[in-house]
């Protein structure tokens, strides 16, 4: 499972890496996503709907990841935005 | 004798402090000065021209890589994502009553699939704080993939957690019409380039 987050001027970057299999590299991936949720940000798993569709889950714990899922990507927390300029 | 001498050099030193006070404060401003205008000199060197767009072409990838091939051909094609609404979904099969138009860096847009109608406009933006500097603005595919999982996760919540306006508000009408009309050709040119001669 990796660990992914959204950054301005970068795209994406790996926060942390590993198998939920192994305890020690568990602990590290739910030690990094607590701090990403402590720092404010959301946390979404790229997941596939019933009929196959593709989708996202947003989640608030580790725990709530699934066990087979290759990543979990952070982001900025939404916030009411607004644009002066009409586009 | 030596306390004479003793409190006179307390007042010489104090006399020429008080003297020297003014040119050492100007030298300090002055010095410091300095210091800030060799690190603006030292930021604008370092500035990469070509950061922002190697980290659009990683956001495009990250994109490409979480939506349906379709979704990213159209967002390719178009410069744009159309997400169809989820809270009232039709029975099976059918498309969804309504739909968004996903812009990067721009509200969603919500509108009525069948008629066209514009519905709302939904300005939501995903400020990155955590920088002491630089940009808070994410790459523009990650502002779009941002959306999308927020949507596709939680409509209910991202709608309630964008200001919403009516359309034409940020989003010229025209535009979002003009847009719609490109994705019935284009979605009319992909059933064309499927169906066999």
């Amino acid at each position: 499972m990796k660990l992914l987050r959204m950054k301005p001027g970068h795209g994406e970057i790996v926060l942390a890496e590993g198998d939920v299999a192994v305890p020690e590299q568990e602990q590290e991936l739910i030690e990094a996503f607590r701090r990403e949720l402590d720092a404010g940000m959301w946390a979404a798993v790229p997941t596939r709907a019933a009929g196959g569709r593709r989708e996202a889950e947003l989640v608030k714990s580790f725990s709530d990841v699934p066990r087979d899922a290759e990543r979990v990507i952070f982001f900025p927390r939404a916030a009411g935005g607004s644009v002066s300029a009409t586009a | 004798m030596a306390l004479a001498l003793g409190t006179a050099a307390v007042v010489l030193t104090v006399l020429v402090w008080e003297l020297v006070r003014p040119s050492l404060k100007l030298a300090l401003a002055h010095h410091s000065e300095l210091w800030a205008a060799r690190q603006r000199r030292a930021a604008l060197h370092a500035y990469d021209p070509g950061r922002e767009r190697r980290a659009e072409r990683r956001a495009r990838a990250l994109l490409r890589s979480c939506i349906e091939e379709r979704d990213w051909a159209m967002y390719r094609d178009l410069g744009f994502l159309r997400v169809w609404g989820a809270l009232r979904e039709r029975p099976s099969g059918a498309a969804a009553a309504y739909a968004y138009l996903i812009y990067p860096h721009k509200p969603i847009v919500a509108y009525v699939h069948d008629t066209g109608e514009l519905l709302n406009e939904y300005c939501v933006a995903f400020p990155d704080r955590s920088e002491p500097y630089g940009s808070s603005r994410l790459p523009d595919s990650d502002d779009v993939l941002a959306k999308w999982m927020a949507l596709t996760a939680d409509e209910r919540g991202l709608v309630g957690e964008a200001n919403m306006h009516l359309p034409g508000r940020q989003v010229d009408p025209d535009r979002v019409r003009r847009d719609l009309l490109r994705l019935a050709a284009w979605e009319r040119a992909a059933v064309d380039n499927v169906r066999p001669a």
